[in-house]
């Protein structure tokens, strides 16, 4: 059984402050190089299968000339209830006790079942065997592994890095200090818009930040209780307060 | 009833075992040509499996497609034997008795080609083979039965364990007759198969016994295996198309609905192939259609209230996917197409008398339902996941490839191929209900008129 949230230790998640986004893409690169993701060809667009765990979606608001161009990065939001992880015949993807929804390469059998169920779309399918270039072979993250072809993948909060953060605060009899664990698409955010941490923590920067006025979850009607947190875009011309999406 | 001309036990022998004992000339060439056919398709489940998934045209939001589709119209099609033998034997309705055979037959084969659609559309196949299907001792796992993809093969390995057995006890009589015409080979394998069969009073109790018992117990799977299957849709609640709950009754009288029209096309096959005309009437066609009639209506309305409910609930995302699944293309042409065929063509055809005692009519209304219904598993399936959701990014579409058609123009060869391969060895009519209802039937006497009738054995 998973852990209730109140009992754990490290509740893992994130705040994207859309505010600060300005839409230029580092974190979906930094994500792409960090976890092995197969580079996304012409094929791939063509067949609509990109890979990308995380993705800015851009919108325009208003009509021309009075337009504006919107930036919201969307990955796993790692749900507490999600819809995802009932579906999946053989617990390929499952609720850790650190508030993680992690997939188990392994178990994973292809079903697409879990796909189907993300009301986020953040679920990627390994069509083909990925390959990489010659040059890019010994540029792959040994840590990572490179998933074969035919099963499940997605945003998994780059639990390698959160492995070895714990792994190294266990070693020194201490809890995993504030920040000290980052993800690839927070490390590379220019603007820090994208923070990563613990939620259990009162006085993360996470736990802060969740308590914004701007704070919102994507999609709040079906009930997943995200991990992942948002904050509004503050819009100059419209009244303050009026929230985004 | 009509007014017919009695059969003799004889001549009951001597045509409805022309398939085993004077198998038509047609049959081998036939055979052999659905064979490659069916032998190509398997080649195409190897490249697929072999090189993966990529090989068809499923994208990302449309992770299924053409194959679930496939599977849910099978597992539609196997209705048609419950419905048939059991409820219609537990019902007594006389008319049932030359089509019992045939329908369990269709459900048994229907239900092992549904079943390898899951299995071929995964991404590891052989995963599933020790992962699901033998409990896995291995990993100390169990399977997540919190899954509609564990009921799945729960509920279609019941229904199709019980449908074998329901065949094989309803087989036991025309097996023994079938030993005593054969000689050599043919006579060993109906003697293992007939299990000592020699029609005395006890062995024909045992056997009307099971019968009866089976299909009391297969009554509760007539309800669950289309309920499961909806239930593998109507469980995601961030689809909108398939979140609904009516989802289970819907499908169970759609599936009831194809099934029993594709017992009517095997039907009129079967009495055109073999030349069953003195066993296969138009008062089965008749009887058939008027079910029909009934059912398709039911499902019609079903299939409105799916509508009304999205309309009367005025939730956006849901009218989006209607938008989308009714008035966009290329679903609003397929949209239009699955409301023809599957109700309005076939059901304004069976309110005809004439159409419902014309074998050939039969055959061609009965083959559009099951064009529409396959439409209508297409249109819930498809549209659901390509439907507009409010991340842009995601807005993609479905076109399946070659080899996906192939393989659903396979599992129609195959399931066909199934068929005539039975019907080389056993006979397709059962001989004993055959002879039981020419037993049973009698003519009363209404004032001045004789009325052909029916005589049932006291319950």
């Amino acid at each position: 059984m998973t852990l209730q949230r109140e009992k754990r230790k490290y509740s893992w998640g994130m705040v994207v402050d859309v505010d600060k986004c300005t839409g230029c893409q580092a974190c979906v690169l930094a994500c792409q190089a960090e976890n092995n993701v197969p580079l996304n060809l012409q094929d791939r667009f063509e067949r609509a299968r990109v890979m990308s765990w995380i993705r800015v979606e851009r919108y325009w608001e208003g009509e021309f000339p009075d337009i504006k161009a919107r930036f919201i990065p969307i990955m796993c939001q790692h749900c507490e209830n999600a819809p995802c992880e009932p579906v999946c015949p053989v617990f390929a993807t499952y609720h850790n006790n650190e508030g993680l929804n992690v997939q188990v390469y392994n178990r994973c059998v292809g079903t697409r079942y879990c796909a189907n169920g993300c009301p986020y779309i953040v679920r990627f399918f390994n069509y083909w065997e990925p390959v990489w270039p010659e040059a890019f072979r010994n540029h792959l993250n040994p840590d990572v592994t490179v998933r074969s072809r035919g099963i499940m993948e997605k945003c998994s909060f780059c639990i390698q890095r959160i492995r070895r953060g714990v792994r190294n605060a266990e070693r020194e009899n201490r809890d995993v200090v504030d920040g000290e664990i980052q993800t690839a698409c927070t490390q590379a955010c220019p603007t820090d818009a994208l923070v990563f941490g613990n939620f259990m923590d009162e006085d993360s920067k996470v736990s802060k930040m969740k308590k914004d006025d701007r704070h919102y979850t994507l999609l709040p009607h079906l009930e997943t209780d995200p991990n992942v947190v948002y904050l509004a875009k503050i819009d100059t011309d419209k009244s303050a307060g009026e929230s985004h999406g | 009833m009509q007014q017919r001309r009695t059969i003799d036990q004889i001549h009951t022998n001597r045509v409805l075992l022309n398939g085993q004992l004077d198998t038509p000339k047609w049959w081998a060439p036939t055979v052999i040509t659905l064979g490659i056919i069916v032998a190509i398709g398997f080649f195409m489940i190897g490249i697929m499996v072999n090189k993966g998934l990529g090989v068809t045209g499923l994208s990302r939001p449309v992770y299924w497609g053409l194959f679930i589709t496939t599977f849910v119209f099978w597992v539609g099609i196997s209705h048609a034997g419950i419905m048939i033998s059991a409820i219609l034997r537990l019902s007594q309705a006389e008319w049932r008795r030359p089509v019992t055979r045939a329908a369990e037959l269709l459900t048994v084969f229907s239900l092992l080609t549904a079943l390898m659609f899951p299995l071929m559309h995964a991404g590891r196949p052989w995963r599933i083979i020790y992962y699901i299907l033998p409990y896995d001792f291995a990993r100390g796992i169990m399977p997540n039965v919190r899954s509609p993809l564990i009921w799945d093969p729960v509920a279609i390995s019941t229904y199709l364990t019980g449908s074998t057995l329901f065949l094989y006890i309803a087989l036991l009589p025309d097996l023994g007759n079938l030993r005593d015409r054969t000689t050599g080979w043919q006579n060993a394998l109906y003697t293992i198969l007939s299990l000592g069969w020699r029609g005395n009073p006890r062995q024909w109790k045992l056997q009307t016994v099971g019968g009866i018992l089976l299909s009391a117990l297969m009554l509760p799977i007539f309800v669950s295996v289309h309920s499961i299957v909806s239930w593998d849709f109507a469980v995601t609640p961030a689809v909108e198309g398939w979140h609904s709950t009516i989802f289970a009754p819907y499908f169970v009288i759609g599936a009831v609905h194809s099934g029993v029209s594709a017992v009517v096309t095997m039907m009129a096959l079967m009495r055109w192939l073999w030349k069953w005309e003195d066993f296969i009437r138009p008062e089965h066609f008749d009887a058939l259609a008027r079910l029909l009639i009934v059912v398709a209506t039911g499902w019609l309305a079903f299939t409105f209230l799916e509508l009304i409910f999205a309309v009367y609930g005025l939730d956006a995302p849901e009218l989006a996917l209607r938008e989308l699944q009714i008035f966009q293309w290329p679903w609003n042409i397929l949209f239009i197409t699955f409301v023809i065929t599957g109700y309005i063509i076939p059901v304004g055809m069976w309110l005809q008398k004439s159409v419902r005692n014309n074998i050939a009519l039969m055959f061609w209304s009965s083959l559009f339902v099951n064009i529409g219904m396959w439409l209508e598993r297409f249109l819930i399936i498809v549209p659901g996941l390509a439907r507009r959701t409010p991340f842009v990014y995601t807005w993609e579409s479905y076109r399946p490839s070659g080899l996906e058609w192939f393989i659903l123009f396979w599992s129609l060869a195959w399931v066909t191929f199934l068929m005539l391969l039975f019907s080389r060895f056993f006979p397709l009519v059962p001989l004993f209900e055959q002879k039981e209802s020419e037993t049973f039937s009698d003519s009363i006497k209404i004032g001045r008129v004789k009325v052909p009738a029916i005589v049932r054995e006291a319950d």
